[in-house]
């Protein structure tokens, strides 16, 4: 076990109960990171979208995440209290299955900074637009171990040598690695 | 670069088929702002006098505010212009929701609509792309059922759509243009629309919206959002709960109907019940509400929650906002559960919540009375809540009576004759109005009801309290934060004004103060409807957090228009102008500006002259209610004084032309 060492977590709640629909998270989220700042706003730039759909009562703020390379095969349905949600409503990454959290011009992905940007902002610009309080700022400090997880490559290479055993696996690197340098 | 305007606006030919994206003068922008001001500008323009509201001439505008799309809180109005079919007039209604701000991110501040199209279609903008798409398999569609069609149809939920009924397609005059959250009601907008061959425009935009200064745009709009909050945890206190806040009346919200059921009239404008209200009452409806309301919802970028999503048990769900909550009721004679139920039709069918209840509530008059028979109405039930739907559905499909009484009590009464005029009672230039019967003049509302352009009495008042306050210190309480009168005078009108005695209504206000006072609250309406900013945060509510002191360091700051305080008020008066000037030429003269027949018992005939007489000349109008020379020299509308000239309106003694035939052709 590593040593433990403290952290703020920054994250922010939502409750979608007290969502009035107006997207002013969104406007003040693009003209905040719009360059110079303020200077533009255009909602489809925004790192949160919100899902709205007033007839089905249907409010989500979403925020950007990680960006991916690839489409996954979620596309699964949720109804939550008679409510229909597609699987995607609830992602976000910015993927290749939608137009969601890029850029509109580039197709360049976005993600949420929490604004942490300069100067450095008390709470999210988007909280700080929300009157209603669907979106709310939230710090909580949480121990975390210090030491390192292993890597994505490192967690593959294990399973590969739990399954064909060290040398099988050795030689088959040295065999790709020599015909890549051949290439 | 522009700011705060995208300096485009779509030009679309019906008729041709084609759609040209015009770059616009900017010029245009500084001396009318946007919005209104643009809109009126275009109708003078490009509009024959004497178009007939559905005639190929006329033009059909949809215009974004001038700060829509930006940054500034609640600024997301459409104000649609065209020639109204019921009054003649110019209309000019006007929707929040998010068409507005959508369009501004597609990069157009209007979209003009001229020509008809020889079969129904739909409109898609999407970005730079724009289409003029089939819809026949839209034909007959609700309202609101079209948006959801539509945005299924292009696979594009983010699009935003406004959609016309049933009641627009027939060229209904009280035909709405629907918006899911909004609707641009007032004036017969959706016959036009209708007429032009359009069932919905839909919109989809990723582009920017600039603004000037950022940082100081910024600021100014961290203020608003600051004053809002103070103003919702600080409600004005000696006024009634629904004009304490901010917002349009927050009826969807309220359960306590007390003051509207008991004050305003039943039936057609007829009846006060005033002791309407009891406990049973107010439990009963307290619960069709909260059986039937999903949510409280705001327009595009604004905190408050004046509209909601109702869903009757076994209808589809539909948003409602304000006061169509009870003129079915009311006009019905009936409960808040049916008044919400029927509503829901009406919103599909896309008609105003004003005038078509009491065009039904007229005709059911006209029944009692025998000025119509039973034969007039085959087929309808027995039942009241009944014969309301059927009367609906044979208005919205002008069928039988339905196709007189598609055109509004004025026209309606005109065309069954018999004395049916006498019960068309509740109109202000033929148009149907909120159904208010009292019993002393008051002479602010005198002229607000006559002059006003919007001919919607809730369209031009707010700022200045309707009544006064019983005491000297509740009165002082109520000046000391009032910093958005124009000027310190406006205080001491209200300090003075007295319940009973010297200082009470009708002979205080003065004369004078009242042309100040209207003159206040009007310009406030003008200058929201050109930036596009919703009456529910300026003009309407007491203490708002914009007014006339910040308003000119918004548009500076916001469109890059050097503004102050003077610049500002001398542009909304120019458009304001226009507007009279535009009715003028179509005939309006002093003789059109009256309040509705009845809506005071006791009236002075002198004080009223003398109202309009000072009103007139404070606005710089002659006594025939015409913009004089000098006043249009002043505001650089030289081009109108010609025209007045070329047409010998100035000469004509008061008389105008007003057109005293309905558009809608006899029955084929």
């Amino acid at each position: 076990m590593g040593e433990k060492k403290k952290k703020i977590v920054k994250n922010i709640k939502i409750d979608v109960d007290k969502c009035n629909g107006c997207r002013a998270c969104e406007m003040i989220c693009s003209a905040f990171h719009a360059s110079p700042k303020y200077s533009s706003n255009n909602p489809a730039r925004s790192r949160i979208r919100l899902v709205r759909d007033p007839i089905r009562d249907i409010y989500l703020p979403v925020y950007a995440g990680e960006y991916a390379p690839a489409e996954c095969m979620g596309r699964d349905k949720y109804v939550i209290n008679g409510k229909e949600y597609g699987e995607c409503d609830f992602c976000r990454a910015s993927c290749p299955s939608r137009d969601a959290f890029k850029e509109p011009d580039s197709g360049l992905p976005l993600k949420c900074d929490m604004c942490e940007d300069d100067p450095p902002q008390e709470k999210p610009l988007c909280v700080q637009w929300c009157l209603n309080n669907a979106l709310t700022y939230e710090e909580r400090e949480e121990e975390v171990e210090e030491e390192e997880k292993p890597e994505d490559a490192e967690i593959g290479l294990e399973a590969l040598i739990d399954k064909y055993g060290l040398e099988k696996v050795m030689d088959t690197v040295a065999r790709i690695s020599l015909a890549k340098k051949g290439s | 670069m522009r700011y705060g305007e995208t300096g485009y606006n779509l030009e679309i030919d019906l008729g041709r088929g084609s759609v040209e994206r015009v770059e616009t003068d900017p010029r245009d922008t500084e001396l009318y702002l946007g919005g209104l001001g643009t809109n009126a500008k275009i109708l003078w323009d490009r509009v024959p006098a004497d178009a007939d509201p559905f005639s190929p001439d006329n033009i059909l505008i949809f215009g974004s505010g001038l700060l829509c799309g930006t940054p500034a809180t609640g600024c997301n109005r459409t104000i649609v212009s065209t020639y109204s079919p019921q009054t003649k007039l110019m209309a000019f209604s006007m929707m929040g929701g998010f068409w507005a701000p959508e369009l501004k991110y597609a990069g157009y501040d209007k979209v003009i609509l001229r020509g008809k199209s020889p079969n129904l279609v739909y409109i898609w903008i999407n970005n730079d792309k724009v289409e003029i798409r089939d819809a026949s398999h839209l034909k007959g569609k609700g309202a609101v059922e079209t948006l959801d069609l539509i945005r299924d149809e292009l696979k594009e939920p983010r699009a935003q759509v406004a959609a016309i009924g049933l009641a627009g397609e027939n060229r209904v005059y009280y035909a709405s243009i629907e918006q899911g959250r909004s609707s641009a009601s007032r004036g017969g907008l959706g016959a036009v629309m209708g007429d032009k061959g359009v069932k919905a425009i839909a919109v989809r935009g990723t582009k920017d919206v600039n603004v000037a200064r950022p940082l100081e745009f910024f600021q100014l709009c961290k203020e608003v959002l600051e004053y809002i909050k103070f103003r919702n945890e600080n409600p004005v206190s000696g006024v009634m709960p629904i004009l304490a806040g901010l917002g349009s009346p927050q009826e969807m919200k309220v359960h306590d109907e007390k003051w509207h059921t008991e004050n305003f009239v039943w039936g057609n404008a007829r009846v006060r019940r005033k002791d309407f209200w009891n406990q049973e009452i107010a439990q009963a409806w307290a619960e069709s509400l909260e059986s039937m309301r999903t949510r409280l919802i705001s327009c595009y970028n604004c905190p408050m929650e004046c509209g909601a999503t109702i869903t009757p048990p076994g209808l589809p769900t539909y948003m409602m906002k304000c006061f169509s909550k009870l003129t079915y009721t009311m006009a019905a004679f009936s409960d808040l559960d049916f008044g919400m139920h029927i509503a829901q039709r009406a919103t599909e069918y896309g008609v105003d919540g004003f005038s078509t209840p009491q065009v039904m509530a007229f005709a059911l008059e006209l029944l009692e009375n025998g000025i119509l028979t039973d034969a007039d109405f085959p087929g309808m039930p027995a039942d009241n809540e009944g014969r309301f739907y059927w009367l609906l559905d044979r208005i919205v499909r002008r069928e039988g009576i339905g196709d007189i009484l598609a055109n509004g009590t004025y026209w309606a009464a005109k065309a069954i004759g018999k004395g049916a005029e006498a019960y068309a009672h509740n109109t202000i230039k033929k148009h149907e109005q909120l159904p208010l019967k009292l019993s002393m003049l008051n002479p602010i509302y005198f002229l607000m009801y006559c002059t006003g352009e919007k001919i919607n009495i809730t369209q031009i008042e707010g700022q200045f309290p309707q009544a006064p306050f019983p005491t000297r210190e509740e009165r002082e309480a109520f000046v000391k934060d009032w910093f958005q009168v124009p000027d310190e005078k406006f205080k001491q009108y209200f300090l003075d004004w007295e319940l009973r005695g010297e200082k009470s209504i009708p002979f205080y206000p003065t004369v004078e103060m009242c042309c100040d006072i209207v003159d206040w609250q009007e310009m406030m309406h003008y200058i929201d409807d050109a930036l596009g900013m919703c009456a529910g945060l300026s003009s309407f509510p007491l203490k708002p957090p914009y007014h006339i002191h910040n308003y000119p360091k918004f548009i500076s700051a916001g469109a890059g228009i050097e503004m102050d305080e003077q610049k500002l008020k001398k542009a909304a008066k120019r458009y304001r102008t226009l507007i009279r000037a535009i009715n003028v030429r179509r005939g309006l003269r002093r003789k059109d500006d009256r309040p509705p027949d009845d809506h005071w018992k006791k009236r002075f005939p002198d004080l009223e002259k003398k109202l309009l007489d000072t009103y007139y000349e404070f606005k710089g109008w002659n006594q025939d209610a015409i913009p004089t020379k000098e006043c249009l020299h002043d505001l650089g509308l030289d081009y109108v004084i010609k025209d007045f000239q070329n047409r010998g309106i100035y000469k004509d003694n008061g008389n105008g032309a007003p057109q005293e035939t309905s558009s809608e052709p006899e029955k084929k």
